[in-house]
């Protein structure tokens, strides 16, 4: 099957990025603007899961390792270098190359996939109760301290590139996101198309046949999952911008989110996981703030709400159902 | 040599606790392929049974030792006929399904009974071995774990029951064509399985302190230990627990408790790459 470019999202994606970049921080008041942040990061979160297990058909219970990771890291390289310039790039490669040597165990080892999962869910809740557990002077990376349950809340703001004086605004930092956001979109998309990406979805089909075939499944899952970390570890990096790095983001309440995100917007597309990401946010910042509803409850029941009624998602279905609608309309 | 003992006696609590905390998730996981993700608040609701019975005046074991498994199997059962049973052989949407089971729980005992730490003090004093004092609850459940251990040996090789679940998990459909009902050998065997994730929760109350959130503390560990355990659901957490809760005791001894958690998924890791199904996938193959 040849397919054709995926011009149209590509342009599609860069413009509305422009535009919210360029609109938002004029019509949102600040508040809301860094709240448009932290859900545009989840965002980009959202979207290196769904790449993973849409796509690559790895299942991450985890991703938040990567998501938490890629905070930590960029502000400890942040503390200790001057300015920011490096520890972007840095922590990306941190949870990258975490992924690739956690993948290289997994998928070498050839653990079967719901043991992936659990693996997973397992080093995002030790990464977790580790961070947790930091507290006191004694732990500390270079000039870093790392807080324990407090995590660094001096974490500091991104900076203009080159000039360590010359810190971003939150407006800017609010641009810097959607343009990850749509930038990582991109790079998916393109990843999806070139041979890479077709033989990786071939994998993800069926592994059997694809090995068969002559691919080497254990390399392509290795480096779709390596790509899903990177991604994850520029969402840890963009939320530490807003927020400030704590254990919580390795947190199995955000691990579940993620999942629930994805699960909810439709698993096997990139766009619906990133606008569940988005709405599902601003339903949870609702739910907070009930007084007598635990969120916890909440997100609980929209979990199982999810397996048991849409276990597709909301996106294929609705698109299944246009399509349907479509059709009926067409034979009249 | 009396430090020696003293290591050795905290090396085989540690072993006990890992096998309590994860023969639960290990019936229910061994006989059915059902990971259960909420497992921990399965030893969560165990703790609250049992703290909330000592309350209320009950006596501490029998707050601990029958009505714990008792609430908790009910609630099993419960969540077997909800949630479970329509999910059977979607083992991707059954882990989905518990982890929101697991949120909701959490949620709903925060509601109920705030997120403030509670606990109840381990009955029995302590021992002196030498110079050392220790526990003697620790060695309580030590015998704890080795009567749970050997009870659901002897239930599942010695009973008719258990000759019936052990057919069911072999083959379902043999089974059923007999004439057994496999719906309700799986809503039994859940049912087990629950009840001792709640006797464990309320074995381990009295040191791990009592709150909405403490399932999170252990079923990674549980998980592991399973996991790393393999196919044979008794010889492995037996065996995976031996070594996994050696290697995490040892090392919190000489370093952090957390980082003997690290050390333990390091190696549990590891052993997967060398061992991917399992210590049981490699050795004691024919053990239950």
């Amino acid at each position: 099957m040849i397919r054709r470019f995926p011009w149209a999202e590509i342009v599609v994606a860069l413009l509305l990025a422009a535009i919210s970049a360029w609109a938002l921080p004029r019509l949102l008041p600040l508040y809301l603007l860094i709240n448009a942040t932290i859900y545009v990061s989840m965002a980009v979160l959202a979207l290196s899961l769904a790449f993973v297990w849409g796509f690559g058909g790895i299942l991450c219970f985890g991703q938040t390792a990567f998501f938490g990771l890629g905070g930590y890291t960029y502000a400890v390289a942040a503390l200790n270098l001057t300015g920011t310039s490096w520890a972007v790039p840095i922590a990306v490669a941190v949870p990258a190359l975490f992924a690739a040597l956690l993948g290289y165990l997994m998928f070498f080892g050839r653990v079967g996939n719901i043991y992936v999962g659990v693996i997973t869910f397992a080093v995002t809740l030790i990464l977790f109760n580790f961070a947790n557990s930091t507290a006191g002077a004694q732990w500390h990376i270079g000039a870093a301290p790392l807080g324990g349950f407090n995590g660094i809340p001096s974490t500091p703001p991104l900076n203009v590139p080159g000039e360590p004086g010359n810190a971003l605004a939150p407006e800017e930092i609010f641009g810097v996101a959607a343009i990850s956001l749509a930038l990582s979109y991109v790079i998916c998309k393109l990843l999806l198309h070139s041979r890479f990406g077709r033989a990786a979805v071939a994998v993800k089909e069926n592994e059997t046949r694809a090995e068969l075939l002559g691919y080497d499944v254990r390399l392509y899952k290795l480096g779709v999952f390596a790509i899903g970390g990177a991604i994850a570890g520029l969402a840890g990096m963009l939320f530490a911008n807003c927020v400030f790095v704590s254990p919580t983001m390795f947190s199995l309440f955000y691990a579940a989110q993620v999942i629930i995100w994805v699960m909810v917007g439709g698993l096997g597309t990139l766009v619906g996981p990133m606008l569940g990401a988005i709405v599902l946010q601003m339903l949870t910042a609702w739910a907070g703030t009930l007084k007598d509803v635990s969120p916890n409850l909440i997100l609980g029941v929209i979990l199982m709400a999810a397996v048991l009624v849409i276990p597709r998602g909301i996106l294929p279905t609705a698109t299944e159902a246009a399509a349907r609608l479509g059709r009926r309309g067409a034979a009249r | 040599m009396d430090l020696a003992f003293a290591v050795f006696l905290q090396v085989a609590t540690g072993v006990a606790t890992l096998l309590i905390i994860s023969l639960g998730l290990a019936v229910i996981f061994g006989m059915m392929r059902v990971i259960n993700l909420a497992h921990g608040e399965f030893l969560m609701l165990g703790a609250y049974s049992a703290i909330i019975s000592v309350r209320a005046g009950l006596n501490i074991w029998l707050a601990m030792l029958v009505v714990a498994p008792i609430v908790v199997g009910a609630i099993g059962a419960a969540v077997e006929r909800v949630l479970i049973r329509g999910l059977y052989g979607r083992v991707l949407d059954t882990m989905l399904a518990t982890w929101g089971l697991s949120l909701a729980l959490i949620g709903i005992v925060t509601m109920i009974f705030g997120d403030s730490v509670s606990g109840f003090s381990a009955p029995l004093g302590s021992i002196a071995i030498g110079g050392y004092r220790s526990s003697s609850y620790g060695l309580f459940l030590i015998g704890a774990a080795i009567v749970l251990l050997c009870g659901t040996w002897a239930v599942l090789r010695l009973t008719p029951a258990g000759l019936i679940a052990r057919g069911t998990m072999q083959n379902a459909e043999m089974a059923a064509a007999l004439g057994v009902s496999p719906g309700r050998v799986y809503a039994a065997t859940f049912t087990a399985g629950a009840a001792i994730s709640g006797l464990a929760g309320a074995l381990i109350a009295p040191f791990s302190g009592v709150v909405p959130t403490m399932g999170t503390l252990y079923i990674a560990r549980a998980f592991i230990t399973v996991l790393t355990g393999g196919a044979a659901m008794l010889a492995g957490t037996l065996s995976a627990s031996a070594l996994l809760g050696s290697v995490s005791t040892l090392g919190t001894y000489f370093t952090t408790p957390v980082l003997g958690e690290v050390i333990m998924l390091v190696v549990a890791v590891l052993l997967l790459r060398l061992l991917p199904q399992g210590i049981t996938g490699r050795f004691f193959r024919r053990a239950l």
